[in-house]
């Protein structure tokens, strides 16, 4: 049989490599998603408010993210803090802000969308049972809010794995770019090596996402009564 | 800061022909997508075998894989087999691709909305198969569907935003180029921000316009 190429893809050593891109990828979508739960909270129970101005803040900073696409948030940073600080900003660094800011946002938008989609009857028949507010969220709002939360933030998850594919654009060494520089090595004995290695990666965002997306579905239906 | 406004007028025709392009691209992948979209959701809903597994398949392949990294296996994986793809043709299939599954999931969910009641009833008054589609079964789903259908269409027009990586002279490429060759960081990114604000605002204020609408027939159920 003529060399079809895969064996680019069995040598340990650019594994080792393309793997450790994929640690980049996912140390960049493990902080952010980190960060956005932890201030997407916040955010989101700020957006509860009846206070129309605080309200209006919220939404306008989520629809900037909403209608802004990442890659250009991305840019901005970039190159941004290049002209503001003199020199640029490390790529990971802003990515992980960018995603953190972005991911807040959405995590926000999911954490009001549970508290709020919670009939006000839940809240006034606990308080005529004689709960304080504490209890009241403790035993009526939150157990019911976590349920509308979970697998809207799983699957955000999974949306923010995914977009993290985009940091190549901003110069950091993650999966794809290793996969590139593995291909470009490898041009001249190897030519068909950028068919494998794509199809690898593309197999892995696959086999990384698909669990994950599957398992949300799963919460949401078994939660869903 | 002062704006260098004689800049920003000489490049002005390129940022209006990148955005263009990217309404040009974004267009025909959007109308493709609702096209394979509503052929995949067709075949599940009617519960076609073999190709319905196909579908099925299809549709988890492109919404747990990355736009960018579709284009790439696209674009220099399989020209490697043989086949050769132009860029721009390379980036209406990939958003197709993507598109397509997330279309198909969202007519998926508005099908799966109409009661049957509403299938049984046309039945009996004897409608055929295809009258109870046209009928009966479409127009109720796509009232459904259409949240989730704008949510898409402003989905795709936003990951256009890839396609320089493809070698298209789209918006973020101009503004690359512009800032490495010029420098004039603060004019190409302002311009930037506001062409796709202005590509993005219209089309969401449409689909809140059309939601809104809609609603009206809630009323009548």
């Amino acid at each position: 049989m003529q060399n079809s190429g895969f064996d680019v893809l069995l040598s340990l050593n650019n594994m080792r490599r393309l793997m450790q891109g994929l640690g980049v990828t996912l140390e960049i979508a493990l902080i952010s998603v980190m960060i956005s739960i932890f201030l997407g909270v916040v955010y989101g129970l700020i957006m509860t408010t009846k206070n129309r101005a605080v309200y209006g803040l919220c939404r306008l900073y989520l629809e900037a993210f909403r209608i802004i696409p990442i890659l250009v948030w991305l840019f901005l940073l970039f190159f941004g803090s290049a002209l503001a600080f003199g020199s640029d900003l490390d790529g990971l660094l802003v990515s992980v802000i960018v995603f953190s800011m972005w991911g807040t946002a959405e995590m926000g938008d999911i954490v009001r969308g549970a508290v709020q989609s919670i009939p006000i009857h839940q809240r006034q028949s606990a308080e005529a049972l004689g709960l304080r507010r504490i209890q009241v969220y403790r035993h009526v709002i939150i157990p019911q809010a976590v349920r509308r939360f979970v697998p809207a933030a799983i699957n955000l998850v999974t949306r923010m794995i995914k977009t993290t594919s985009l940091v190549v654009f901003v110069g950091v060494t993650e999966i794809l770019r290793v996969g590139k520089q593995i291909i470009e090595f490898n041009m001249m004995k190897n030519p068909m090596a950028s068919f494998w290695i794509y199809a690898f990666i593309f197999i892995i965002y696959f086999i990384l996402c698909y669990p994950i997306s599957k398992f949300s579905k799963r919460l949401e239906a078994k939660w869903e009564c | 800061m002062a704006f260098n406004w004689d800049f920003i007028i000489k490049f002005l025709p390129n940022y209006g022909m990148a955005t263009l392009l990217t309404i040009r691209l974004a267009a025909f992948g959007i109308l493709l997508s609702v096209l394979l979209g509503v052929s995949c959701s067709l075949v599940l809903y009617f519960r076609v075998r073999v190709v319905g597994a196909i579908v099925r398949g299809y549709i988890e392949l492109s919404r747990n894989t990355p736009l960018l990294i579709q284009l790439f296996f696209l674009y220099y994986g399989i020209p490697k087999l043989g086949i050769l793809i132009s860029s721009h043709a390379c980036a209406i299939i990939g958003l197709t691709f993507l598109g397509g599954g997330y279309m198909a999931e969202a007519f998926r969910s508005g099908l799966e909305s109409v009661s049957k009641a509403q299938l049984e009833s046309g039945l009996s008054i004897g409608l055929n198969s295809f009258q109870m589609t046209r009928f009966v079964i479409f127009p109720q789903a796509l009232s459904v569907a259409v949240p989730a259908l704008g949510a898409n269409c402003i989905f795709l027009i936003k990951e256009t935003s890839v396609m320089s990586i493809i070698a298209i002279q789209d918006l973020m490429s101009l503004t690359k180029e512009l800032i490495g060759m010029y420098y004039n960081t603060v004019e190409t990114l302002t311009i930037l921000v506001i062409c796709y604000l202005l590509l993005l605002l219209p089309v969401s204020f449409l689909f809140l316009f059309i939601e809104r609408r809609l609603r009206y027939a809630e009323f009548g159920l």
